[in-house]
């Protein structure tokens, strides 16, 4: 167990270094790269002249909330007209209003929420030309923006153009990694046809038929871009998405290799590496941590199955053989750091305490976090770490040579409180009225749990699932609609009018009294901030949902 | 902000979208797609879903799937939360420490009937995560054997060299002690030896 821990966590940390150096170049190549003037003269002349020229913070954010409307809308199109359009060979039907609409904001905001089932839902169509570019277009907005944010900390008031960060990311970083991945993974058995469900008589005479697909591309973007929508219903659980030990583990490197590398991003274009050095130690002890701990919790026999002649065994319910012992729990905690979502177990029938993990790893959200969004997430942290430390020697904080004042607070507070308030207030609506409670599949603490996954899993644009939940209902739908685009965007606009604020102030000197934030001991000030602030204020529900499950099941 | 957020300003930005918008569908959907389709006709037979065929010819499987197995004669492969159905897959997401699980898996015993004293392989009586796994522990597959000796009137060591042979559907897994074995894969084998 322990080598395959350290196997794949090593080697996409060890990858992130020259992909992040890679990754900065694409989106920032600089006035001399030819690579850069060509990329840009060819996208100017399609997108006309909205492309040319720098723009500011606030304009930056008016782009990208433009085209994220026009992805939404082009999305929801695509969806309600799938049973006219082509590629549908095994005859998808008209998809429900609600449905429609949960799907569009799911993929648009990286998030990935499934609250229908790709093999009996959706055509060839809607999988690759609706969910499967938003995986490629949703990931590169994230990345755009964190360049944004990274110009704008490195003092400049012009951050970038949004159109062409978006297309440089999504076809020089995106496009040629998931190119790769695709090939690997038909390498080791992964389909990709577009024939329509393969019909068997198996061996006892009954007729078998199965779903498949151009699987293939589209698990590689859902593992590259933090993405997570699978192409079937139960995601890399299923042996046409993950057939083997070799494409797990290749899956599972993948969900933490770009959000490992945007770190480096990060510190190459804000000019900064020590400071990004300390904040990859301090998401690589994190996730350290939550491995090993869903590692050692999901180790123990499942509760229900004592005094039954059984063999002692690690919990196997909801998990596949081949992939080993253990690499449940290691995916269940990658895949929730970053804000992935896949799956290759069913979260749902982890052990009570082992889904405690996945769960704070999404009240966090920054344990490498979305790709781009995870840094973003963790800006803020820094932010309040920066403060608190200056109130207590009593200095006006600053963070890169610019003075944090009251406006910039009151924007980080805010951006802090919007997760908590999204989680918490869906949860207690939904558990105190059949809305939700209605839906739940196991009773008790474990039901709770699952209403509170879900709208964790909402808010953090995760996309994992307790997937017993009922959630396809009108009302889970707009619910968790509504709270994926707040989530999505309101921690994308704030962190940059943070650092558009920031960018605009004069430079102050650096001294011998200034904190500095590229030190260890920095690091356990972010460390302290992400776990006091961050994740102390969820102990309540984390107490009423797997921890009373826990303890119950004890008892009996 | 004043000029950013003007009308002519945002009618300017949904102009470019419209202009860019299409150029990405064609490029990550159409063209990725293309690339990889392309590059799957260089391996047809994982590219269609690693199909198991008889010998006249017809599809009797995949090689990844879990099917039902109900005969005595036959090796079973792990309980599907979905009845088999691969084409609505699924796992029981039901609480490991909950008293449905439990219902469940007793049900689970009676069928496979485990002697006075002798204990059932844990992967034998959980549901996988897809309902179709296709793979069962060797564990599970000594639990089974002498059922299906029986069954075919073969001794258990005969059944168990056919297990042990390459090519049955035997594979090993890393860092893990014990092989799986591919639950179709090894049912054809003993079907082969019986014709």
């Amino acid at each position: 167990m322990a080598p395959l821990l350290l196997l794949t966590l090593i080697v996409p940390a060890l990858l992130s270094w020259p992909l992040g150096k890679v990754m900065a170049h694409l989106i920032e190549p600089g006035g001399t790269s030819r690579y850069g003037r060509r990329t840009s003269e060819l996208f100017c002349r399609t997108g006309g002249d909205a492309l040319t020229g720098e723009q500011d913070w606030k304009q930056y954010l008016v782009s990208m909330l433009v085209f994220n409307m026009m992805m939404f809308a082009f999305v929801t199109t695509v969806l309600a007209l799938q049973q006219s359009l082509p590629l549908n060979p095994d005859g998808k039907g008209p998809l429900e209003a609600s449905l429609i609409f949960n799907t569009a904001a799911s993929f648009v905001t990286n998030t990935n929420l499934q609250h229908y089932s790709g093999e009996a839902a959706m055509s060839y169509f809607s999988q690759l030309a609706g969910l499967m570019w938003l995986q490629f277009v949703s990931a590169a907005t994230g990345i755009a923006c964190l360049a944004a944010l990274a110009r704008a900390l490195g003092g400049r008031s012009s951050v970038g153009n949004f159109y062409i960060d978006l297309l440089r990311a999504a076809f020089f970083i995106l496009l040629p990694l998931a190119l790769l991945l695709a090939l690997i993974l038909i390498a080791g058995g992964v389909p990709m046809t577009f024939e329509g469900a393969a019909v068997a008589r198996t061996l006892e005479g009954a007729t078998q038929t199965m779903a498949r697909g151009p699987v293939a591309a589209m698990v590689a973007i859902k593992q590259l871009g933090t993405n997570g929508g699978g192409y079937f219903g139960p995601n890399s659980t299923h042996p046409f998405e993950n057939p083997s030990f070799y494409t797990n583990i290749v899956e599972c490197m993948s969900i933490v290799l770009i959000p490992m590398a945007a770190v480096w991003m990060f510190g190459r274009i804000t000019g900064r590496m020590r400071d990004a050095s300390v904040i990859f130690s301090v998401m690589m002890i994190l996730l350290l941590v939550k491995a090993a701990a869903a590692f050692w919790l999901e180790s123990a026999p499942a509760a229900a199955l004592w005094g039954l002649p059984v063999e002692a065994a690690p919990n196997l319910e909801g998990k596949e053989l081949r992939f080993g012992a253990g690499a449940g729990a290691l995916w269940a905690a990658l895949t929730t750091a970053t804000s992935n979502g896949s799956v290759n177990c069913m979260h749902d029938s982890l052990n009570p305490l082992t889904g405690l993990v996945p769960l704070a790893g999404m009240w966090i959200n920054v344990v490498f976090g979305g790709v781009g969004v995870g840094i973003i997430n963790l800006f803020i942290f820094i932010i309040i770490g920066v403060f608190i430390c200056g109130m207590m020697v009593g200095r006006t904080p600053e963070y890169f040579g610019r003075k944090v004042e009251t406006g910039e607070m009151r924007l980080a507070l805010l951006a802090l409180l919007v997760h908590p308030l999204l989680i918490l207030g869906g949860t207690a609506l939904f558990a105190a009225t059949p809305a939700g409670a209605a839906t739940v599949l196991n009773s008790g603490a474990h039901g709770f749990t699952e209403i509170l996954y879900e709208f964790t899993s909402a808010a953090a644009n995760n996309g994992s699932g307790f997937e017993g939940l009922g959630d396809n209902t009108v009302a889970w739908n707009i619910a968790t609609g509504v709270v994926m685009l707040l989530a999505r965007y309101i921690p994308i606009i704030l962190p940059l009018a943070i650092a558009g604020s920031l960018a605009s102030k004069k430079p102050v000197p650096e001294t011998s009294g200034t904190l500095r934030t590229d030190t260890p001991l920095f690091g356990l000030i972010i460390l302290g901030s992400v776990i006091f602030i961050g994740a102390l204020l969820f102990l309540p529900v984390a107490v009423l949902g797997p921890l009373a499950e826990h303890l119950s099941a004890a008892s009996h | 902000m004043k000029t950013a957020l003007s009308g002519k300003n945002i009618l300017r930005q949904f102009a470019a979208s419209l202009r860019i918008l299409p150029l990405t569908v064609l490029v990550c959907s159409g063209l990725y797609t293309g690339a990889i389709y392309l590059a799957g006709r260089l391996a047809p037979d994982a590219s269609s879903g690693s199909l198991v065929r008889s010998a006249e010819g017809g599809v009797i499987g995949s090689r990844l799937v879990a099917q039902q197995f109900t005969r005595p004669e036959y090796f079973w492969p792990r309980p599907s939360a979905v009845s088999w159905n691969a084409a609505g897959a699924g796992g029981s997401n039901l609480s490991p420490a909950s008293a449905a699980m439990r219902d469940k898996t007793e049900k689970v015993l009676v069928t496979l009937a485990p002697e006075q004293g002798e204990k059932v392989p844990t992967d034998l009586v959980t549901a996988s995560g897809s309902g179709l796994d296709p793979h069962i522990s060797l564990a599970s597959v000594r639990f089974q054997a002498p059922r299906v000796a029986r069954a075919r009137g073969l001794s258990v060591d005969e059944v168990m060299h056919i297990v042990n042979s390459p090519e049955n559907g035997k594979i090993a897994v890393p860092f893990q002690g014990e092989p799986l074995v591919n639950v179709l894969q090894l049912n054809c084998a003993l079907d082969r030896v019986r014709k």
